[in-house]
Order: structure tokens, then C-alpha cells, then sequence
């Protein structure tokens, strides 16, 4: 129940909603729970809100970890 | 997807996994209290490639699962009273009550609706305004949000006739419960990655500081899965305790502080019954008294008395304490099509995981 799937915000409309697009597909959902959004940026989707914006820096440092590494 | 598919690179698995292997020489236990992990886990088949002194057990982490049976019985009640409309997640819809369930209630004839989002339920308060909309409030810190911004909208818009049923948890009670009770060894926490968006990493330092058990805030990729485990098994060789965050793309050490507010505007903390574990203090939400015309228990109904489903062990596989193929019913008589329990209900239920993928 608490799946909760990453998107790109698309747009960004007065009431608080957003255009959020995950695999090709369009969803519309609340921005209430973190309005400091902007379009471009991708969020975490869970049931009709955005949760959280994903932070793209932080994104990377399990390839960094990972990648470079010989066992 | 952009987040999902770089977090399923075979390569960089088998690394980490070779990683896991050479350090792990100690037997333990790692458990896991979120069913989306316990599906994630099962789906991937982590259990399988792990060395096998290190052992998963999935606990209590599906809200559905954790309902206990008398809720299910208030809201068939409530839904069958006139002018009434009842509002779910799907998930809910085939939980057994004593005698009835959501679905048999609807092919009834009762007004049941499975929305996607608690404002949806709104949407429906607003579109039937001489019947009396109530949602199912179930959830983790992850949903609670949502339900308490949909419970301020309703007041801004002065939307009358919608109300919550809550049953809402909070998580770490439930882990503390679990450590207390002393019947499983657990050695390490698998965090959940989206309840902990909202709560951060502090409140499981109990659990590190009392307990000295390592926590680890993973994601639900197998890359994350497998390098949470490799955090934790690192943390329990190194006889460290701490609660560290894997899953740092979306969780801050101090979670979202605005849906928390939203939480504690709305709901105050309370004890809970959770199904198979008993009441726990301190470890469920209810609306506060200021909210009170949006709190569907201002509606008396006379609720049927509690019958558990005989032979049913869902209390122990909550728990942690036995796996569902040594409960006499599994595959037996209880199935996803025919469930006597709600662990075999829900897709993240770990009787239902264990049905699908093993």
C-alpha cells in the first residue's frame, strides 16, 4: 500500500495540481504535500500526491559506489 | 522509467551480492516491514541468491494485513446505512469481516467505491451531497498525509458530508512491539522506504540506541535492496548499530516536514489494535476532537461481534514468528481467490507473496 512511483512533473497548474508523467503515461495529482515543485523536476507519486522530489545528485552515488568498484 | 530500470543492473547486483558474500560470516536474521519491500524482495528473488546464513522474515508492514477484523465489521456496518457511500483502496475490498466482506456487501447492493486518492473521495462528497461519504482510513505514515490534507480541504471548501474512518498506524511502535515481545531474533531492520519519506531517520533510534539492532532506510529496486542489506550486514560484522538511509534519493534525515505538519494538524496519536499483535500504546492515529464532523465514528452503528477465521494463523506470519506454509490452511483452503485471512488478501500480504512466488 505504500507503493509509491517516480515521474516528471510536465506542468504545473494554480490549484495546487500537476501534470506527472511516469512511463509515458499522464497522471494528474496533488502538489500539497511539497509545493516547492517546479516543472522538470521528478517526484515520488503515491496515491493522487506527490510526496517527495528526488534528489538527482543523491540519485547517482550508488552507481559511484558501485561501478568503479573491482572485487 | 527514469529511477526504476538503472536500479536493475545485473552487473552492479552481482557485484554488490559477491560484496555481501565476502563479509557476511555471522547467521541473522534481517526483517523487513514494509510489504512493498516483501514483494519487491519475492519478486526479484532476493531470498534465493542470498548466502543462507542470512535470513529474511517479512513483519507486520501491510496496512490491509494489520486491519484488524472489527474495523472491516464498522464500516460493513456503516455501509449499510442509508445514504451512505463508502470510499476504499481497492486493496480493502476482499478483507473478510466476521461474516461479510466490502465485495459481497457491493454485489448487495450497497454503495461501495474504490478510489485511487483521498481526494477523489472528496470529489465524490461534492458530487453527492445529500449522502453521507465515508473513506476508509487505512494506512502508514506514507497515506496518512494524504488523508489529513483531504480532511483540511473538506474544511477550507466546507465540504459537509465527508468523513474519515481512520485506522492509520505509525511504524516504529509496531517495531518496538516486535523486539519486545521476544519471540522472533531479529537482527536487523529493513526500513520502510516510503514511510520513511515522510517520518526521516530519527525515529528509529530508539531501536539502534535501546535495542543496539541496525536499521537501514531502503529503496524498493533490487540495486537497493541488495546494497541495504549489504549496509546492514556490514553495520552487524563491524558490531555497529545505527540507522542509516540507502534510499537517500527520497529520504531526508528529517522527512517532509509539511505533510508531518498536515499529520499532526489533523490526527492525534493514539492507541491501536493491530491484527495479530494486539493493541499497541502510542501507535495509530486518530482525528483530533477539532475535526470531529470529518470523523466517521460520530456515526452510531451497531457492529456484529468479532469472529476470527478458524485455523487462521495470519497473527503469527504478522509476526514474524512462523511462514505461511506451516499454517494448515495455506494453499489448502485458503487461497488469493478463496482468502480465510488478510495476509492472503492483500498483493503485499507475505501469505499472498508466498503463494505467487514460491
Amino acid at each position: 500500500m505504500c507503493l509509491a512511483i517516480p515521474g516528471k512533473v510536465r506542468k504545473i497548474f494554480d490549484d495546487h495540481t500537476a501534470e506527472i508523467e511516469i512511463g509515458g503515461i499522464v497522471k494528474s495529482a496533488s502538489l500539497d504535500l511539497i509545493p516547492q515543485v517546479v516543472v522538470g523536476d521528478y517526484v515520488l507519486l503515491h496515491a493522487g500526491f506527490a510526496i517527495e522530489v528526488i534528489d538527482q545528485e543523491k540519485a547517482l552515488e550508488i552507481f559511484r559506489a558501485w561501478e568503479g568498484k573491482v572485487d | 522509467m527514469r529511477y526504476v530500470d538503472e536500479y536493475r543492473d545485473k552487473e552492479i547486483a552481482q557485484k554488490i551480492l559477491r560484496q555481501i558474500k565476502s563479509i557476511s560470516k555471522k547467521k541473522i536474521n534481517l526483517m523487513e516491514v514494509c510489504g512493498t519491500h516483501t514483494v519487491a524482495i519475492f519478486r526479484n528473488g532476493i531470498r534465493k541468491i542470498l548466502p543462507t546464513n542470512i535470513n529474511l522474515i517479512s513483519g507486520p508492514g501491510c496496512p490491509v494485513c494489520v486491519t484488524p477484523i472489527s474495523y472491516i465489521d464498522e464500516i460493513i456496518a456503516l455501509s449499510r446505512e442509508e445514504d451512505f457511500i463508502i470510499t476504499t483502496f481497492g486493496d480493502m475490498m476482499k478483507v473478510p469481516g466476521s461474516t461479510s466482506t466490502l465485495e459481497k456487501e457491493k454485489t448487495d447492493g450497497t454503495d461501495i467505491r474504490i478510489v485511487y486518492s483521498t481526494l477523489d473521495a472528496l470529489k465524490i462528497a461534492q458530487d453527492n451531497s445529500s449522502k453521507e461519504i465515508v473513506f476508509m482510513g487505512v494506512g502508514f505514515e506514507t497515506t496518512s498525509p494524504t488523508i489529513a490534507s483531504a480532511i483540511l480541504k473538506a474544511q477550507k471548501e466546507k465540504i459537509k458530508n465527508f468523513s474519515v474512518l481512520s485506522v492509520a498506524k505509525i511504524m516504529p511502535p509496531a517495531m518496538k512491539a516486535l523486539l519486545e515481545g521476544k519471540e522472533v531474533n531479529i537482527d536487523g531492520f529493513i526500513c520502510p522506504g516510503h514511510v520513511s519519506v515522510i517520518i526521516g531517520s530519527k525515529p528509529y533510534t530508539f531501536i539502534t540506541t535501546q535495542h543496539k539492532i541496525p536499521c537501514v532506510i531502503c529503496g524498493f529496486e533490487p540495486l537497493d535492496i541488495l546494497q541495504s542489506i549489504y549496509m546492514l550486514v556490514k553495520q552487524i560484522e563491524d558490531g555497529r548499530a545505527e540507522v542509516e538511509i540507502q534510499y537517500e534519493r527520497a529520504v531526508k534525515p528529517e522527512g517532509n516536514k509539511i505533510a508531518l505538519d498536515k499529520i499532526n494538524e489533523v490526527f492525534k496519536v493514539a492507541d491501536s489494535d493491530w491484527r495479530g499483535i494486539g493493541n499497541i500504546s502510542l501507535s495509530g492515529l486518530e482525528i483530533k476532537d477539532k475535526y470531529e464532523q470529518f470523523n466517521a465514528r460520530k456515526f452510531e452503528v451497531e457492529i456484529e461481534e468479532t469472529r476470527e477465521p478458524r485455523g487462521c494463523r495470519c497473527g503469527e506470519v504478522l509476526r514474524g514468528a512462523i511462514t505461511p506454509p506451516e499454517c494448515s490452511l495455506f494453499r489448502k483452503i485458503c487461497s488469493p481467490e478463496n482468502p480465510q485471512g488478510a495476509c492472503m488478501v492483500s498483493s503485499e500480504g507475505t501469505c499472498a507473496a508466498y503463494y505467487k512466488y514460491n
